[in-house]
């Protein structure tokens, strides 16, 4: 990694919408007291199920007409974008509108816009001329990112990364890689999600035997425990202002991290089955690239989705590269707020990054029942711990088709 | 449907794309777009729900008729006489 402050990346603000809260700081007391946002959900054709519903003021930052016309995702990501700014204490004039870029992960866009508008066709005996002509905007791939360079009048490149349940992590790496290029002076990027509004994503994941059930859905996102069942989709969003050191400094902005390391890779094997050995591979090349050992991590987010083989494979990861790290502490945030898919790896990171300020790491909750196989040795389970000290996070994020991301973060000491 | 009817029904619409539209100073005899904010994203959604609500095909080379509220009412009168 480049050491110049020119090319050193940092994160200077941070906007979100987790199905538990609607910033940074409920965010993080909410996780430090393990308090889950999962609700049940009743949909269309598909009927109920846990999931994760997010509650902000919608309005804050948009009309309601521009919310209608976009998407649920546009709708996020405005939300967030403003409230990343606004965290960063940046007036967006101190940048050149074209030297702005928007970089947003998605698992998947479209999917809640079309079965809608099926829906909405079925009511008029499947006669397309009552197909939309909001369609094509709301379901190009590009739509979030551009909802939001529209709402903030930002000119340079916007674009989506479309790397499953990686995507977050993606979309910050792309952040960091395009402003060490110098096609961007400072990056919007994060990850959204709006799954949830899909019937088909439920039924696929249940047609898996991949969906969590629960009588109760605050106990229904267990990774690790014995009696976890499956993934509980959650809707979400996170962006970040990402900036380059040099010009974080010059305007005295509080630095919340400094991305030191990256990885991504691919599994090349199955479409829906994680492969630990090419996440631990995945791991060790963002440890080599950030010129860190496996000790000097001091937390890892795992990815875990509450999926039997998923969890374990992971787990396993862990240990063979950390083997010789046993103060390197573990926790899981989907536990809390469910899978946010796209949004996930970024959510996470937003709610692991305040532990560089109160050394803290919050729980993994719902581990009534640890699976031994998942039995690491610093594995923060139902009750948050006092670290001591926290200065670099590992935030693992891995997706279907078999692509692994790994992201580390370190604590900015001037 | 009187014109009065299809007056509100024009203006309903409008509510339905826009609830902060503001209707106290509308002059029926000007462009909705120079005094609401609308688009043409916004008209498109007119014409549909007209198709929706009334089952009316408006071809595009008449999209002009709809430029003013006297002149939705005036094109459309004949049009919803029976609704």
């Amino acid at each position: 990694m480049n050491t110049s402050t020119q090319h050193r990346i940092v994160i200077t603000g941070v906007g979100l919408a987790s199905p538990n809260a609607d910033n940074k700081k409920d965010f993080r007391e909410k996780l430090l007291q393990g308090i889950s946002g999962i609700q049940e959900i009743d949909l269309r054709y598909f009927g109920k199920a846990p999931a994760g519903i997010c509650t902000f003021p919608e309005t804050k930052h948009r009309k309601k007409k521009e919310n209608n016309r976009g998407t649920r995702a546009g709708c996020l990501g405005v939300y967030c974008a403003h409230e990343a700014l606004i965290d960063a204490g940046l007036d967006l004039s101190y940048y050149d509108p074209d030297r702005i870029g928007v970089y947003i992960g998605l698992t998947e866009h479209g999917t809640v816009e079309t079965e809608n508008e099926v829906y909405n066709i079925s009511r008029y005996n499947y006669d397309t001329k009552y197909w939309t002509h909001h369609h094509n905007p709301r379901t190009v791939l590009n739509n979030p990112a551009g909802e939001i360079t529209m709402s903030l009048g930002i000119t340079g490149p916007h674009y989506s990364i479309g790397a499953a349940c990686a995507a977050g992590n993606a979309a910050l790496i792309q952040a960091a890689q395009m402003i060490q290029l110098g096609d961007v002076e400072m990056a919007l990027a994060g990850g959204i999600s709006e799954s949830v509004g899909s019937f088909g994503i439920f039924a696929s994941f249940k047609a898996q035997n991949a969906l969590a059930e629960a009588d109760d859905p605050q106990k229904a996102s267990r990774p690790f425990d014995l009696d976890r069942n499956g993934i509980v989709i959650s809707e979400g969003a996170c962006v970040y202002v990402i900036e380059s050191l040099e010009r974080a400094i010059a305007r005295k902005a509080h630095i919340l991290g400094e991305i030191v390391g990256y990885a991504m890779n691919s599994d090349a094997r199955d479409f829906v089955l994680p492969y630990g050995p090419r996440q631990a591979e995945c791991m060790r090349l963002a440890l080599r690239r950030a010129g860190l050992q496996p000790a000097d991590i001091d937390l890892i987010n795992t990815h875990a989705t509450g999926t039997k083989q998923g969890d374990i494979e992971e787990c396993k990861a862990i240990r063979e590269v950390f083997g010789d790290a046993p103060s390197t502490y573990v926790n899981n945030t989907k536990s809390c707020i469910g899978h946010a898919m796209g949004a996930a790896g970024v959510l996470e990171l937003a709610g692991n990054l305040p532990a560089f300020e109160d050394n803290l790491v919050h729980p993994t909750i719902n581990i009534d029942h640890l699976d031994p196989e998942c039995d690491l040795p610093n594995l923060v389970a139902n009750t948050a711990v006092d670290a001591g000290s926290i200065s670099v996070i590992l935030n693992n994020s891995f997706g279907m088709v078999g692509i692994n991301s790994a992201l580390i973060v370190r604590k900015y000491i001037a | 449907m009187t014109r009065e009817d299809i007056k509100t029904l024009i203006l309903e619409i409008i509510q339905d794309i826009d609830d902060e539209a503001d209707f106290d100073n509308l002059d029926p005899g000007k462009p909705l777009r120079d005094q609401l904010d609308l688009d043409s994203m916004d008209f498109l959604d007119i014409v549909m729900e007209l198709r929706k609500r009334h089952q009316l095909q408006i071809p595009e080379a008449d999209y002009p008729h709809l430029a003013t509220l006297n002149s939705c009412v005036d094109y459309l009168e004949p049009l919803l006489k029976d609704a």
